[in-house]
């Protein structure tokens, strides 16, 4: 059959794979709330089976981030800078990392939250998945970004969302500061090195809320072009 | 004086047979390229691509393919020198047409990127220069149409690239991009035909016993414009509307009614590629039929009609046999191209196209089309275009010239041998 070179001068679209990379990554994100439900309830299965889901949605995100890699050579030409896209690419890649981290920490350690600290802490990490959600309905947008162009009402619509997933990590924060408190003043009843592991849970847990929101602010770069 | 005309039958009967090939050729491959972008955009379906093709590409030749006709089969080349030996210029032409049918052949099969009309204008080139002589070849000629050859796409470039900054800020970017789209879509339209009309009524309806002065020529071009944006506003008002699409993208009903008014600009593409690269097939051929006719070279007169129809016919015929598989598998690939794109490109690719057939300039409508999708890419509208791809079809240009050249060469002495 002949080839035809009109066919050959499309590239493969970056935005499908990105937008499916993102969804996959929100997935493993959404079983950190399972995962600390788990430790608020004492509950070893249903930690153990968070981290299993976690640690596959990093397996397949990790595959599908090489694929869009490989398909995105030096010579297309595209709405949106190349450096831009490999950027959030590795940002989203970011988030799902850094969850298989806590996963992984809590699983080895066995590590459970003081009392005082679970319904809070419960709390914080459902902010922080809801900032990955909005970052995921972020992306989501780009192909009604393509389809205007880039330009217009589309990117004020965008623009507001990026607002609200500042603000979604704005209340991580705020969580973040109160839960160092909390531990702070339960310092001196625990175990040293399960205070220096809760501090690092609180901050890792805040990483996850971080990235979503630079996974934001690199497209609003794209949008600025 | 009997062996003189028995023999001015067999160059009649192979140009008639050589014109046909190369046709075929044009339909089977060329074709395919317009359509495809209809198709692949999922605005037609293959059916309607095949009878819009086969009706406008029919229309195009045969109503405004006279002007690029002359061009090929005179213009590239010295009259006087051939006025003296007729029979040089026809093995030329008979050879000129078998190297470029042959190089599409060749190319069709291995995926090369090649455009008719820069294969038949270096087939041309190469026997006048090489066979006959350089000073045979007028040079002046050859030069513009190079220059055509580059400004062709880069203006399509710009026009879709207008046309789709133009949706944006009229349709895409609005509140309501739905609304608009139903309310300034048949403006487009009535661009469209009056455009294309206007062109073809000035030039070319002589042929067909049609003669119109100024006032006639703009009223009736007005009119067909006003048809065609009426047509369309009805076609447009039967688009069932999908909620379901429409919450998973914003656009997806917008879409829709482009991709309606798709098979307009899909038949004006057609008209189009019919108005100017059927020339390839046809020009030799007319060239050739006056010798045989005449037994001079008829500088003075116009390509005659039903030279005009035997290349429409072998359009349509390579479409029908070969084409419509073409189209297929080139409209799979690039559904990258949605509706609004497509008809912003097709739109930029029809009028720049049809102009350069009204100039009498043969250009390549692949080129042209590929330069329309780059306008549509610069207005940040494509996904992701391969810049390796448009540097590979630029690049056959220079592969194309010279090996059209050589092979009609090859045939140019081959038929002499023959006839000699």
């Amino acid at each position: 059959m002949p080839k035809s070179h009109i066919a050959g001068l499309f590239g493969k679209s970056p935005i499908r794979p990105l937008q499916e990379h993102m969804y996959c990554v929100y997935k493993g994100i959404k079983h950190l709330i399972m995962l600390v439900e788990g430790m608020n309830n004492d509950d070893e299965q249903q930690i153990s089976a968070a981290h299993q889901a976690i640690v596959e949605s990093e397996h397949l995100a990790d595959d599908m981030k090489k694929d869009l890699r490989h398909n995105l050579p030096r010579g297309f030409f595209m709405p949106v800078d190349r450096r831009d896209l490999l950027d959030v690419l590795w940002m989203q890649d970011q988030i799902i990392n850094q969850a298989k981290d806590i996963a992984g920490m809590v699983v080895g350690r066995k590590m459970r939250l003081h009392e005082s600290m679970r319904p809070l802490f419960q709390q914080y990490t459902e902010r922080c998945v809801a900032a990955v959600k909005q970052a995921l309905e972020v992306i989501n947008e780009l192909d009604e970004l393509l389809e205007t162009g880039f330009r217009g009402l589309e990117v004020e619509h965008v623009e507001e969302m990026l607002t609200e997933l500042s603000r979604i990590e704005r209340q991580t924060d705020k969580c973040q500061v109160e839960l160092r408190n909390i531990l702070f003043t339960l310092e001196d009843g625990l175990r040293a090195t399960d205070v220096m592991f809760t501090y690092r849970l609180i901050e890792w847990m805040g990483r996850v809320a971080d990235d979503a929101q630079r996974v934001g602010s690199r497209l609003q770069l794209m949008l600025a072009r | 004086m009997e062996f003189l005309s028995d023999t001015m039958m067999i160059y009649l009967i192979l140009a008639v047979a050589f014109g046909l090939f190369m046709a075929w050729g044009i339909g089977a491959n060329d074709v395919a390229n317009a359509m495809a972008t209809s198709v692949g955009s999922k605005a037609v379906t293959i059916k309607q691509a095949l009878i819009i093709a086969a009706i406008f590409e029919f229309a195009g030749a045969y109503l405004a393919g006279g002007e690029v006709a002359n061009t090929i089969r005179q213009g590239f080349i010295d009259n006087e020198i051939f006025d003296a030996n007729p029979e040089m210029l026809a093995w030329g032409m008979l050879g000129s047409l078998l190297a470029a049918a042959t190089w599409l052949l060749i190319a069709t099969l291995r995926g090369w990127p090649v455009s008719t009309t820069h294969t038949i204008v270096g087939a041309i080139v190469g026997f006048a220069a090489v066979g006959v002589g350089v000073e045979a070849v007028n040079w002046g000629t050859v030069g513009t149409t190079a220059i055509s050859w580059v400004f062709s796409p880069l203006i399509s470039g710009v026009i879709a690239f207008l046309v789709f900054m133009s949706l944006q800020i009229l349709i895409l970017d609005t509140k309501n991009p739905l609304q608009n789209a139903i309310k300034y879509g048949p403006f487009y339209l009535f661009m469209v035909g009056f455009f294309l009309s206007l062109l073809t009524i000035q030039k070319g309806l002589k042929h067909v016993g049609l003669s119109l002065d100024g006032a006639m020529e703009l009223i009736i071009s007005v009119l067909i414009g006003v048809v065609v944006a009426i047509a369309g506003r009805i076609l447009i008002s039967k688009v069932r509307y999908d909620q379901q699409a429409e919450k998973r993208f914003h656009y997806a009903n917008v879409e829709k009614i482009f991709a309606v008014m798709m098979l307009f600009t899909a038949a004006a593409m057609a008209f189009a590629h019919g108005s100017n690269d059927v020339a390839n097939a046809v020009g030799p051929m007319a060239a050739v039929i006056g010798i045989a006719q005449t037994g001079v070279m008829t500088a003075k007169a116009t390509v005659p009609s039903w030279v005009l129809l035997v290349g429409a016919v072998g359009i349509v015929i390579g479409l029908a046999t070969l084409g419509y598989r073409v189209i297929l598998t080139v409209g799979s690939k690039i559904t990258e191209l949605t509706p609004t794109r497509g008809f912003s490109a097709e739109i930029a690719t029809a009028m720049t196209v049809v102009s350069a057939s009204y100039a009498g300039i043969p250009v390549s409508t692949t080129h042209t089309l590929v330069g329309a999708i780059l306008g549509v890419g610069f207005a940040r509208g494509i996904a992701a275009i391969d810049l390796r791809v448009v540097g590979g079809i630029f690049m056959s240009w220079v592969v194309t010239l010279p090996a059209g050249a050589l092979l009609s060469v090859m045939f140019f002495y081959l038929l002499r041998g023959i006839f000699v």
